[in-house]
């Protein structure tokens, strides 16, 4: 932006002047970008290289791939030691999908409601919504570990979904409410004057526009489903553990020594996944991001 | 996006959420129909929140103020039964039967907790809101490659928390890449200090990416000739960055800071994996959960106060600090 603009220059600034002046702060501007780069990068990067390291160079200082091995997966996949990785990640996909879907196709209803119709209440019903989005996760937690226990739920799928759906319930309204409001509704209209039925006018112009936020929604709450841990590290048993709490707990070979390289391995097997989602879909997610928060 | 001011927006909806228009029934009566509607819509978001989070909130509160069967600490059977604000007293004066609670008991911790919990939060927020101002002002220039940063940022975020504590945790070991990089001999998670810094430290690296893409979108509302009719004014970059960029992006930076104390103040993974709240790093999150498995009520207590401190520092921000989140959301009407 024009704050960077360093003008070296007194005569008029024609364009080619003002990019000359600009060199400086571009200068600076691309060494802040590095750091910024390094900064967010480095310690993942360090998560990858330690993951494919041998264990026995673990505290190898080497930045770059070193001894590389594929045994530190191996390890994170076998069950000798007692770890359950492959049913970890399965119980994660089950608890965070289910979780996403109850929430989108719960979600979307109030989010139409709230971003084109106009009632009383509105303020309080988004304010309510927006309460419950921040609602600390340890207020559920005590409440439900003795109700859970009482009807003999813990250790169920619906045991970690039900309070899952506490957060990502809201966070679904909210994205998907600032999504609709912006999108262009008057050619439901148009389609309409052109000769649509109302069942086409949705199908063939509203679906399409809606399409994108409401897969960018679901991408947003399954990262939030997925990355929790305090319920699941609570209601959850070792048949329907998650990754997350598998991870924090994983057992190595030793006891009292830390199995670094395999807890990287399945850091990385968790995370490259939502990388690489995140990367592809990065402007989408970035508008559901900051959705609502700013207008 | 909208480009407009959001003290103008907000001006502009008000009249519009309170619309009359005298001698147009048809209005009045599409306005019936539509708020029928929207009762229908919203029931079942309503009706499953209350299930998942007013009923056990009721249920925690109704606890709190039963008494924990089982052995005392003096040794002698305690029947529940209930127990007025007992749970309460526990906690807040640290009270066990009648005495201040031995060290080392989870009783004896709660202002520690308190403490420690408040001391995250203001260390973290601090940290995350001028690094992550610095970053959006960064992302919000032209510059060929851009791109490749608003993408970086969100690798962070990304991470699961238990991921990013684990990662941290091993960049923090004695052998690990920190001390060797910076040729210290510390024992990271060993000591308070220490301890308490490696958390600061991933959370912030961990949430900087957020706070920096909310002020990012607040950064790009101000229309840029706002900044030319300054600089033809003959203000310097730092009189537009003082009198323009942060009164303009105050509204955006103060729920993007609302939601992360409100986030901060319920830190439980980096903690409770990192250092399993040893050597003074137990939040008020951790103390629950330590509770939960030697009694519910008490738990039940000491959660609906975390819960009651959260509530009241958002309070505080909505109310006194103008963090107008619900504003924000609901006001911007269509273009």
């Amino acid at each position: 932006m024009s704050a960077t603009t360093v003008t070296t220059s007194r005569t008029v600034s024609t364009p080619e002047r003002r990019r000359k002046g600009y060199d400086w702060g571009l200068t600076r501007t691309y060494i802040a970008a590095v750091v910024i780069l390094v900064w967010c990068l480095a310690p993942f990067y360090w998560m990858v290289v330690t993951a494919f390291r041998d264990v026995g160079f673990t505290f190898d200082p080497t930045f770059f791939f070193t001894h590389v091995t594929l045994d530190n997966f191996r390890t994170v996949f076998d069950t000798s030691l007692g770890n359950h990785f492959a049913q970890n990640l399965l119980n994660s996909f089950i608890v965070a999908g289910i979780t996403t879907l109850v929430a989108l196709v719960v979600g979307v209803f109030a989010a139409y409601a709230l971003a084109r119709l106009n009632f009383r209440f509105k303020f309080a019903v988004m304010g309510f919504i927006l309460g419950a989005s921040m609602f600390p996760g340890v207020a559920l937690v005590t409440p439900l570990f003795q109700l859970f226990t009482n009807i003999g739920w813990m250790g169920t799928y619906q045991a970690l979904i039900i309070p899952d759906i506490s957060f990502a319930l809201p966070l679904t309204v909210y994205t998907l409410t600032s999504f609709f409001r912006e999108m262009p509704w008057e050619l439901e209209e148009s389609a309409r004057i052109d000769g649509c039925t109302q069942g086409q006018a949705f199908r063939k112009v509203i679906l399409p526009l809606a399409a994108p936020a409401t897969f960018t929604t679901a991408i947003l709450a399954f990262i939030s489903a997925w990355n929790e841990f305090l319920i699941a590290s609570q209601l959850s048993s070792d048949q329907t553990k998650t990754v997350t709490v598998a991870i924090a707990s994983f057992a190595g070979s030793q006891p009292h020594v830390e199995p670094y390289t395999a807890v990287m391995a399945a850091g990385t097997i968790v995370t490259i996944p939502l990388v690489v989602l995140v990367l592809v879909f990065q402007r989408k997610i970035v508008a559901g991001l900051t959705a609502g928060a700013v207008k | 996006m909208s480009t407009e001011v959001p003290a103008r927006t907000r001006a502009k909806a008000a009249p519009k959420s309170s619309r009359q228009m005298p001698g147009r029934e048809s209005a009045d009566r599409k306005q019936v129909t539509q708020g029928r509607w929207a009762s229908v819509l919203l029931l079942p978001t309503l009706i499953l929140l209350a299930v998942v989070i007013i009923y056990p909130v009721v249920n925690a509160i109704i606890m709190s103020f039963q008494k924990d069967a089982g052995l005392s600490s003096s040794g002698f059977f305690v029947q529940g039964g209930f127990a007025g604000a007992d749970n309460y007293v526990h906690w807040l004066a640290q009270q066990c039967n009648g005495v201040s609670c031995p060290p080392g008991t989870l009783g004896s911790q709660f202002w520690g907790a308190m403490g420690t919990t408040f001391l995250f939060t203001a260390i973290t927020v601090v940290l995350e809101t001028v690094l992550g101002f610095w970053m959006a002002v960064i992302m919000a220039r032209n510059f060929r490659g851009r791109s490749v940063i608003r993408a970086a940022v969100l690798v962070p975020w990304a991470i699961p928390t238990a991921v990013t504590a684990k990662l941290w945790f091993f960049i923090f070991a004695f052998q690990g890449i920190a001390n060797t990089l910076f040729n210290t001999h510390i024992l990271w998670t060993g000591s308070e200090w220490p301890a308490r810094w490696a958390i600061i430290i991933s959370d912030t690296w961990k949430t900087t990416p957020f706070m920096a893409l909310l002020i990012l979108a607040g950064l790009q509302l101000i229309p840029d000739e706002v900044y030319e009719a300054a600089k033809v004014d003959g203000a310097n970059a730092w009189q537009r960055f003082t009198q323009i960029t942060l009164p303009l992006v105050r509204p955006a930076l103060m729920v993007a800071i609302l939601f992360r104390v409100l986030d901060a103040l319920r830190m439980y993974d980096l903690p409770a994996i990192m250092t399993q709240g040893a050597n003074n790093t137990t939040t008020l999150s951790i103390l629950v959960v330590d509770q939960i498995r030697q009694g519910f009520n008490s738990a039940a207590a000491l959660s609906t106060i975390t819960f009651l401190v959260i509530f009241i520092v958002a309070f505080i921000f909505v109310r006194f600090l103008g963090a107008n989140a619900v504003g924000a959301a609901t006001s911007s009407g269509k273009k």
